[in-house]
């Protein structure tokens, strides 16, 4: 059999495996962290079960675990189909494969032991940064070649949102993760203070920026359109939208610092480029809603139409609310809060889960030549997950703004209200509420793994030729 | 110009794309490092000893940060609960940040000073003792675990090579191997005298309390 002339499903097959697997696990260790900030004995007083530990645990697993997997499988699908060709490499897919997957075990065990850069997001230890490096740059490689190899002579939208995901990711990474090292798990980083602090944000937002919103919207432009067999609505939003996105982004970091050290001038910047970027956002919120033009009757009877439709929804909310959080004076009630825990779920359960749960309903089916298992199930997925986002996402508004506004709470004479502690208390139920919420939003994803494991198992992994017209032998 | 053209090469789309996503980050960075003006040196901000390094260092291990910020803002709420808005000049030896998101628990960028020693020494043990309802985990192994102290040295010499002012005699091993020792057991016969019982020197929760104390207290402000 002449490979060239079918695409590479296997590996798409594992990522896909392993989006769900560790989504399950990632949203897992979540939970586990939103029942320790109701009950603290959860964490037994062993060390790698504390919240310290284990929220880290949960944010690098469903970014890097979940998110990226998903990315993964649905960029290796994708691809070769926009450009049809099989992938550049079987070799460079296989070290992607599983030097990914390698990362992420050794980063949850470096996490669990201690062993951490201490920055958000960017807690992999030093030499976890450089195999993270190398892996990215194995699957640069792996993509930039298969698109200089492609048979048509334009790139697909959805091909400019990957790019750009892969060429601003590697610069941040490398960037924010510049140190000196003490031992291979201990790292100083060449920055200090508020310099540091400024790195760091710039890249946690844009990590935010192009590995939970650029790939997102890539996979969106693709696999929506297919789904409900509609065109993209406008070719001249997507490029107005592209444009301005990948420009804007990245000036938003500083929203992130308000009322801190950072220079004042710096934080004025952040803001006003948060602001400006609703429009962006929204133009790929609108592009992908009206996609439905005329085949709005699959919102009624198909789950993946759902799954898409309440994605963009919860997308055009937290772009909406994120911008509104960069306002200085409402950044001064909700910083530190769970107001921003409340909008990085919505954009984290409702944009970035539902949209990879759509693709993976979708893509599943078709890699195993067979039909959904379940369409009930996964419609009953759709709306268990739906409460649980709101019931998480309300929660948090709640607890965010008592907390903010018993912080500053003063009395006629000028004395603080509350002490800290009795903020505290009050929060109590409504973190009782979120673990609620998330576990409701956890028992879905199960549904899901369940539901598509059925259909792997009914459905069997055949190969498929990229040009089936010129047959076998073309 | 068309659309379609960029579309049909990547390279030059590529290239188009690192060149914007370059320049808000740039425009935003530089002038941190190049305009002095931006972060105003305070003299009397002094680098980390060696105990207190190493309890920063735990402090990251047990990813303190998730619940608890360093950075007052300058609100009146904030400078009455904590204490003076934190300035630029301090964080000049923080490497890394450790500025938080969320305030599960207070801020305690002007913690040091707040509490006794002794009271770390309880609450570290279970918070509840000294703050009910407190939803802060115990830290039972930190008073168990022996300080680690083998690679302060090297800590500290690489430190030096990023600019913090360690001078050739503040790396000498015997003085730093001094030092610590001495601090240590200052701040545990502290404690020793508080509570009445056996506080052994070595453990790492020492270290901790020893950092908790230097946060924020290098301005004077506590009368
Ligand atoms: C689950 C969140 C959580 C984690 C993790 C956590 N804390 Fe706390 N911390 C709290 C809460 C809530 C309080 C307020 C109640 C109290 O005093 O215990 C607090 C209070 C404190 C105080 C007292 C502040 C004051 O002046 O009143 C100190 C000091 C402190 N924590 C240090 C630490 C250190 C050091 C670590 C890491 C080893 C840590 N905390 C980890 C939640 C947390
Ligand atoms: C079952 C579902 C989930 C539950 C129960 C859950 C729970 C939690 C909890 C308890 C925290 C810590 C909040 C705090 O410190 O107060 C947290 C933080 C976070 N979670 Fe989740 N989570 C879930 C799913 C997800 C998913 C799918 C993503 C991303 C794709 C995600 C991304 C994050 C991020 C980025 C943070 C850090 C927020 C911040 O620093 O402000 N979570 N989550
Ligand atoms: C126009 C778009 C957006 C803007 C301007 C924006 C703005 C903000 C702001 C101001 C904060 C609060 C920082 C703070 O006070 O601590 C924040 C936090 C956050 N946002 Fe957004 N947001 C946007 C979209 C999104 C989307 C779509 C997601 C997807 C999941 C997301 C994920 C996050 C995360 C993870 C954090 C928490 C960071 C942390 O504190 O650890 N944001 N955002």
């Amino acid at each position: 059999m002449d490979k060239k002339l079918y695409y590479d499903e296997s590996t798409v097959r594992w990522f896909s495996f392993f989006t769900i697997f560790w989504g399950f696990v990632g949203m897992l260790v979540g939970l586990w962290a939103a029942l320790e900030l109701a009950f603290w004995q959860l964490n037994f007083d062993l060390p790698y079960l504390t919240f310290g530990r284990i929220r880290p645990l949960h944010t690098n697993a469903v970014i890097f675990a979940f998110t990226a997997n998903g990315i993964f499988a649905g960029v290796y699908y994708s691809l070769q189909r926009v450009c049809k060709v099989r992938m550049f490499s079987d070799a460079l897919s296989k070290i992607h494969l599983w030097g990914w997957q390698l990362i992420i075990v050794l980063d949850a065990v470096c996490l669990l032991s201690g062993y951490t850069d201490g920055k958000e997001y960017a807690e992999p230890v030093f030499f976890i940064d450089i195999l993270i490096t190398l892996i990215w740059v194995v699957f640069a490689i792996n993509f930039f070649g298969t698109v200089a190899t492609r048979k048509c002579k334009h790139m697909y939208v959805a091909v400019w949102f990957y790019m750009s995901t892969i060429i601003t990711i590697a610069m941040l990474h490398i960037v924010n993760n510049l140190a000196l090292p003490v031992t291979l798990t201990k790292s100083y980083p060449i920055y200090a203070g508020v310099q540091d602090a400024l790195i760091q944000w710039w890249y946690g937002h844009n990590a935010v920026g192009f590995l939970l919103t650029t790939p997102i919207l890539g996979l969106m432009y693709y696999f929506l359109p297919k789904a409900v067999n509609r065109p993209v609505y406008s070719y001249r939003l997507s490029i107005l939208h592209f444009w301005s996105l990948v420009f804007i982004y990245i000036w938003a970091g500083p929203h992130h610092l308000i009322y801190t050290a950072l220079p004042d001038w710096c934080q004025t910047l952040g803001m006003v480029f948060s602001l400006m970027l609703i429009a962006p956002s929204w133009g790929g919120m609108i592009n992908g809603i009206l996609t439905f033009k005329g085949a709005w009757d699959k919102l009624r009877t198909d789950p993946i139409a759902k799954f898409f439709v309440v994605g963009l929804t919860f997308y055009g909310m937290s772009t909406f609310e994120g911008p509104m959080l960069s306002i200085k004076s409402v950044s001064a009630l909700g910083h530190f809060t769970d107001w921003i825990v409340g909008h990085v779920h919505s954009g984290a359960l409702g944009w970035v889960g539902f949209t990879l749960f759509a693709m993976l309903y979708w893509m599943v089916p078709r890699l195993y030549k067979t039909e959904l298992y379940s369409q009930d199930m996964a419609t009953k997925h759709f709306w268990i997950g739906t409460i649980g986002i709101l019931i998480y996402v309300t929660s948090m508004w709640v607890t965010g703004v008592t907390q903010g506004l018993m912080w500053r709470a003063v009395t006629a004479q000028g004395d603080l209200m509350y002490s800290f502690i009795e903020t505290v208390h009050q929060l109590h139920p409504y973190y009782i509420l979120r673990a609620i919420g998330g576990g409701i939003y956890l028992v879905g994803v199960v549904m899901m793994a369940y539901n598509l494991f059925m259909t792997m198992k009914q459905g069997e992994a055949t190969p498929t030729l990229i040009n089936p017209d010129k047959g076998q032998e073309a | 110009m068309n659309h379609k053209k960029i579309e049909a090469k990547s390279a030059v789309m590529g290239v188009m794309v690192a060149i914007l996503v370059s320049i808000g980050g740039i425009v935003e960075i530089v002038p941190l490092y190049t305009v002095q003006e931006q972060i105003v040196k305070i003299d009397d901000v002094k680098p980390y000893r060696p105990l207190e390094l190493e309890g920063r260092d735990i402090y990251i291990r047990e990813g303190c940060y998730t619940c608890h910020s360093q950075a007052v803002r300058p609100f009146r709420d904030e400078t009455e609960r904590y204490g003076p808005y934190s300035k630029a000049g301090e964080y000049v030896y923080d490497r890394p940040f450790q500025w938080g998101s969320k305030r599960t628990g207070p801020d305690l960028h002007r913690d040091g000073g707040k509490n006794k020693d002794s009271w770390h020494y309880l609450h570290f043990k279970n918070p509840r003792d000294t703050s009910p309802g407190s939803i802060m985990p115990n830290y039972p192994w930190l008073y168990e675990n022996k300080l680690d102290t083998s690679l302060t040295v090297q800590k500290m010499t690489v430190l030096a090579k990023l600019g913090t002012p360690y001078s050739e005699s503040d790396l000498d091993p015997e003085k730093v191997e001094r030092r610590l020792k001495q601090d240590a057991e200052r701040l545990a016969a502290r404690i020793k005298t508080d509570l009445g019982e056996e506080v052994p020197s070595d453990t790492e929760v020492i270290a901790l309390i020893a950092y908790m104390q230097k946060l924020g207290k290098d301005i004077k402000w506590r009368d």
